[in-house]
């Protein structure tokens, strides 16, 4: 067993785990943050994206144990209280989810590429290409892409009038 | 209509939950003092079990209990069950083996479960499980199901002789076959139609919970129709009688029919928890274990015969399947390749013989039952390529060959037990013309070559068969249930409402849609309204969500069920405004007497009902009230899909340019979750015709059994898509509705398959058609040129 | 996943150590390959030593003709790096086109090299470019470190520090996806460099990535896409499963070269 301490959400969190527990474990069995699933076991459905250290990985395919001191976010720590990701609210917007399982690691994974994107409104052809690590069965993407494309314009907005 | 009633773009109720994190889905819930189970399964498609011993596993850390078929056999619980009768053409029944949760003499698949390990913790469990010691003696597997039935194939159930469940037939089969003899022209092909694997994103589980003091179980569920567990596990499991037994579906993260069978998981984790004194069991499919266990999809083999006379208007349609069923029977497996299958044959055409038989076999691989469509893609694959080939080999228009073979006068009966009620398949046809520009196809396919690409076009035009289903039809076709459904409606005192509904919601958006329903009708907001699903305690009864029932049968019931709570608030209204009762009426959220001032509002008339101050003499206090709904005729959603592809030669990579698809669902609730409900059917059955597909070795070793190798649709393997839908309003149903659910992975698979042979001048491409496979058949089809 | 001990070294020198103590050790980067083998339970490796974190194998570095890449650089810090993309674009390229975006922000190039996967990307650059392995031992060269199916020339204890790669005059990279795992079916990398033309292609051999020097000799001769069309692989020395037979595989060596010939310009 081993002490592992992080801070998920902006909160800190420490606890001892097994040292091949998933970070995905550690979020959902021990810190109770169920919004972060699993689909599949071989790291291709993305439906356990988190940030660590403000970037996507795969918390199914990272040991918690290697987390240890890092800064995560789940999809329960995106929104500012009430007050929704523009992300989450475009996948609303534009029923860009069905049976809301795949959502949350999609939406993580929208959020970091806009992101990495620098800001900018994403194509088509970039969000789907982007998208290659998460799967949905349900919607055929094309809203899921409508919602991303929406977004990011919506941010790059956003940054602009900012500016 | 009203800003939230039918036909309005309402956003979804349920997403904030789900894209804040806040779903609530069976491996979510953690009861107090937990266990896990995890299943030790046969690494082997077909072996008789000769010993297990369990001692290392039970002494392994943390190791609550191990329970094998032996334990289940002494508790006197029952096998799993096929809920649906069917009889051989010779009148003999089905012959179904037993089907226990855990095997104890044979394993008849690889996964089948063979001992289960609860522990403590999950890697516990997984650890211990490893250490149950298992010895087989390997029998031959039956794996291909072309020889399956042969005669020296090893019979896998001692029930079925030849591996052989029934052959049953359906139509004329002298009608059919003089028509062959007749016909100026028959097209005939050898149908394969691949297995599919369902994979809804959110894998299987189960929390079995039994109470020692009441003796009484709860199981939370990924299950798409929580009653129906209930009753199959009270009824013929045996597990507990209903009473003692609650059911709850919480978030499901999407079915797709998957989530509908009765599965052993779900029965061991109940029986297990009472075996180990009370702790909750619970169990979490991994993904392979979902490729393994989760009933599959399809699977059939076919050879079907049309038979056209002079002028191009078919005169008969012939057909023989096989159908792969498995290693055991799922719970509604015999109906798909009958009755959900055989009975579409007609399509959107008149044809006026049609014969149909179908052998069921067993083979050694996972059961096979209902997939997204379940039997109608079947049935659509085998006659539309049918008609595409027919067009090309006759030299016509393939969009004119089925527009002169629609059917035009409604009601239309069948020879195959349907009776169309309504329909205009030209208005599908036209709308996909006009808006996949077909006028315009030879000038992009000329460019298309410019580029060094192969570009085709390929139709579908689709029927299905939905809003399953009258009870009393299903009844005398062998069901073993009926398929009404049910509803109540709680008005609270303070006018907000409560509807409990027998459907259930699994990415449908039932939340919303069914919420439309009441603002509809009673001119509330949508916000006033919460629709409960998913818990035998809470709603009555239902039958459950799948074949695309929950509008024209599950907004039915509720429809019945406001219609009476409409009734009496009216009598209310009438006896305290002095007015007729007949005068009265709803509007925005008022009861009206008409052509007056006089009103009250509805939160009012609630309030009236339950003080009870002043009712109508005799009138019960309260404002709830419930209906069974049971339709009177399937209904029947039809459409045109127009699928237009480049083919890199080169590779064999086949690029989606275009996808249009119109379809006629009747009246619609909400466009947006409607066209969600398209899109993501197309993705699916264009998943069949390019990507997926559930592939065994000759030793039954399933060699797709993760993403690695069981290719999903991703988002860049798919375009966006052009969705539009006609309307003729179903006469069956009072909200004229036929569903949506289904079609798009109906219709679409075999108008990308018509598409890719277009491109290629090829007849036929097996399924899916990978780049390898395209590739492969550009060559031959390019060699006769070559030699030229 | 097997129980195992996670350990975090403050050096390489101190990873070494460990590795060296116990036959059932394993370096653990980023993960994103032997995590999931170990998820089922294929793996078991009673000690896991994390590398990923160590600053000295970190950074990217261009000096004179050669880019240096320390062995823990994430793909997705090579696929945006300014300095990658000056010098090779193709190898920032490659790197984007590994696994995912997240699987990107995990996986390292040392993690990569030092599996060997047949279906891997990066052995097909370092072929490509004649890149040079150094490990805290020695320095190897690509052409005799790719050994086999997930073997390589590196020895017990031994740790990858870095790759160097000579800077091509031009070079690019074409990569033909398995449908599902999306790992390279066929990935041929071109390039023409100070020491003559190289070509290699990863994704189907059946003894892992490799060069193919009849392509190489046609296109120093003639650097177009038409100089290698006609020349094919032998489809017995390729993979074959039920996503591409050898001989579908060795037709897309062919036809991934000609096209990273002409992406190449």
């Amino acid at each position: 067993m081993t002490a592992v301490s992080l801070t998920v959400n902006g909160r800190s969190a420490t606890a001892d785990v097994e040292d091949r527990t998933l970070l995905v474990a550690l979020l959902r069995d021990t810190l109770g943050l169920t919004g972060t699933h699993v689909g599949c076991d071989t790291s291709q459905c993305g439906a356990c994206v988190v940030h660590v250290d403000g970037v996507a990985v795969k918390s199914c395919t990272m040991l918690a144990v290697q987390a240890n001191g890092a800064t995560v976010t789940t999809i329960e720590g995106l929104a500012k209280g009430d007050e929704l990701h523009p992300v989450q609210a475009a996948f609303r917007e534009h029923h860009g989810l069905q049976c809301g399982f795949c959502t949350p690691g999609m939406i993580m994974t929208a959020v970091d590429m806009i992101k990495r994107h620098g800001g900018k409104a994403l194509d088509e052809k970039t969000i789907r290409h982007e998208l290659e690590g998460n799967i949905c069965r349900c919607t055929g993407y094309h809203n899921i892409v409508k919602a991303i494309e929406a977004a990011s314009a919506e941010m790059a907005g956003m940054a602009q009038a900012a500016e | 209509m009203g800003v939230e009633g039918i036909g309005a773009r309402v956003l979804r109720k349920e997403d904030k939950r789900y894209i804040t994190g806040r779903g609530r889905y069976t491996d979510d819930i953690g009861l107090k003092d937990t266990t896990y189970a995890v299943f030790v399964r046969s690494p082997h498609a077909h072996a008789k079990i000769v010993s297990i011993d369990t001692s290392e596993a039970l002494a392994a850390p943390g190791v609550v209990g191990v329970l094998t078929g032996a334990d289940l056999a002494s508790d006197k619980i029952g096998g799993l069950i096929c809920g649906w009768m069917i009889h051989s053409k010779d009148g003999t029944p089905m012959k179904a083996g037993a089907h226990p949760a855990i095997a104890h003499d044979r394993v008849r698949h690889v996964g089948d479960a063979v001992a289960v390990v609860i522990a403590e913790t999950r890697n516990q469990a997984r650890d211990a499980a490893e250490k149950v010691a298992v010895e087989y003696e390997e029998l031959p597997a039956v794996i291909d199901l072309a020889h399956a039935q042969d005669e020296d194939a090893e019979q896998i159930h001692p029930e079925a002789p030849r591996n052989t469940i029934f052959n049953w037939s359906l139509g004329d089969q002298g009608a059919a076959e003089a028509a062959l003899a007749r016909a100026a022209k028959v097209v005939s092909l050898d149908i394969v139609n691949s297995r599919l694997v369902p994979n809804a994103m959110e894998p299987r589980a189960a929390i079995g919970s039994y109470d020692p003091a009441e003796e009484h179980f709860t199981l939370y569920n990924t299950t798409q129709n929580p009653h129906v567990a209930r009753l199959v596990l009270a009824a013929f499991v045996g597990i507990a009688p209903e009473h003692k037994l609650r059911v709850v579906a919480p978030d499901v993260g999407g079915g797709f029919g998957s989530k509908i069978f009765i599965y052993p998981e779900e029965t061991v984790c109940l029986w297990a928890s009472k075996r180990i004194g009370g702790r909750p069991v619970k169990w979490t499919a991994d993904r392979t274990e979902a490729f393994l266990t989760d009933a599959h999809g399809r699977d059939h083999v076919t050879r079907a015969e049309m038979a056209f006379d002079a002028d191009n208007k078919a005169i008969g349609l012939k057909v023989k399947t096989i159908a792969n069923l498995g290693a055991y029977m799922s719970t509604f497996s015999s109906s798909i390749p009958t009755y959900l299958y055989a009975t579409l044959l007609s399509g959107q055409y008149d044809i006026p013989a049609i014969y149909a038989e179908v052998d069921a076999v067993y083979t050694n691989t996972t059961p096979v039952d209902a997939y997204r469509g379940a039997g109608r893609p079947e049935a659509t694959y085998v006659i539309e390529r049918l008609m595409e080939t027919a067009a090309r080999e006759f030299g016509v228009d393939p969009a004119e060959l089925r527009r002169k073979n629609f059917i035009r006068t409604f009601p239309h009966q069948t020879p195959v037990i349907m009776c169309y009620d309504v329909g205009d398949y030209d208005a599908t046809l036209d709308a996909a013309l006009k808006a996949a520009d077909y006028a315009g196809f030879p000038a992009r396919k000329a460019e298309a070559a410019r580029r060094g690409k192969l570009r085709g076009i390929g139709f579908s035009c689709y029927i299905e068969a939905c809003g399953i289903a009258p009870s009393q039809a299903v009844g005398s076709l062998g069901a073993g249930v009926g398929l009404w459904e049910s509803a109540e409606v709680r008005v609270n005192p303070v006018g907000t409402i409560e509807v409990l509904t027998g459907s259930h919601s699994h990415g449908q958006g039932h939340e919303t849609t069914f919420a439309q329903l009441v603002s509809e009708r009673l001119g509330v907001p949508t916000s006033s309204v919460s629709i409960v699903h998913g818990d035998t305690d809470k709603v009555q009864f239902g039958m459950g969500t799948y074949g695309s029932r929950s509008g024209a049968v599950g907004m039915s019931a509720i429809l019945k069920a406001l219609e009476k709570v409409e009734a009496k608030a009216k009598k209310i209204v009438a006896h305290q405004l002095e007015a007729s009762e007949d005068d009265i009426i709803i509007e925005n959220g008022n009861l009206k007497v008409a052509g007056t001032d006089k009103e009250m509002p509805f939160f009012q008339v609630a309030l009236a009902a339950y003080t009870a101050h002043n009712l109508p003499a005799g009138m019960e206090p309260g404002l709830k009230e419930t209906s069974f709904y049971d339709p009177t005729n399937f209904t029947f959603p039809a459409g045109t899909y127009i699928c237009e592809v480049e083919v890199d030669p080169d590779t064999g990579v086949v690029e989606i340019v275009q996808f249009v698809a119109a379809d006629d669902f009747g009246k619609i609730i909400n466009p947006m979750i409607v066209e969600g409900q398209v899109h993501g059917g197309l993705a699916q059955g264009i998943g069949q015709a390019l990507l997926e597909g559930c592939t065994y070795d000759s030793g039954g070793q399933i060699l797709t059994a993760s993403y690695m190798d069981y290719c999903m649709p991703r988002a860049d393997d798919l375009p966006m898509f052009n969705v539009m839908t006609t309307e003729t309003v179903c006469p069956g149903n009072p909200l004229g509705m036929k569903g949506c659910g289904e079609a798009g992975c109906i219709g679409s698979t075999p108008a990308v398959i018509n598409a890719i042979t277009d491109a290629l001048g090829v007849r036929e491409l097996p399924m899916p058609a990978t780049p390898q496979v395209v590739w492969k058949a550009a060559q031959a089809a390019r060699r006769p040129m070559a030699a030229e | 996943m097997y129980e195992t001990t996670y350990h975090r070294p403050a050096s390489v020198a101190d990873a070494a150590s460990i590795v060296a103590s116990s036959s059932e050790a394993k370096l653990l980067a980023g993960g994103q390959t032997l995590l999931p083998t170990m998820k089922q339970r294929l793996a078991a490796p009673e000690h896991l030593v994390d590398i990923g974190k160590l600053a000295e194998l970190k950074g990217i570095t261009v000096s004179g003709d050669t880019v240096t890449i320390g062995a823990a650089t994430k793909h997705a810090e090579v696929a945006a790096s300014a300095d990658v993309a000056r010098a090779i674009p193709a190898l920032a390229a490659l790197a984007g086109m590994i696994g995912d975006p997240a699987v990107r922000h995990m996986g390292t190039i040392g993690g990569s090299v030092a599996n060997n996967d047949p279906a891997a990307d990066y052995p097909a650059a370092l072929l490509g470019l004649g890149a040079t392995v150094v490990t805290n031992k020695r320095s190897i060269a690509a052409d005799d470190f790719f050994t086999g199916l997930f073997e390589t020339a590196l020895e017990d204890g031994e740790i990858i520090t870095k790759v160097s790669f000579p800077i091509p005059h031009k070079a690019a990279y074409e990569k033909f996806r398995n449908p599902a795992s999306r790992y390279a079916m066929c990935g041929v990398f071109v390039a023409k460099t100070a020491n003559g033309v190289r070509v290699a292609a990863t994704g189907v051999g059946s003894s892992g990535a490799f060069r193919v020097t009849a392509m190489e000799q046609a296109l120093a001769a003639n650097w177009s896409p038409e100089a290698v069309a006609s020349i094919t692989v032998p489809a017995g020395d390729m993979l074959s499963d039920i996503h591409g037979s050898s001989d579908y595989r060795a037709h897309l060596v062919t036809v991934m070269a000609k096209r990273a010939v002409a992406a190449a310009g």
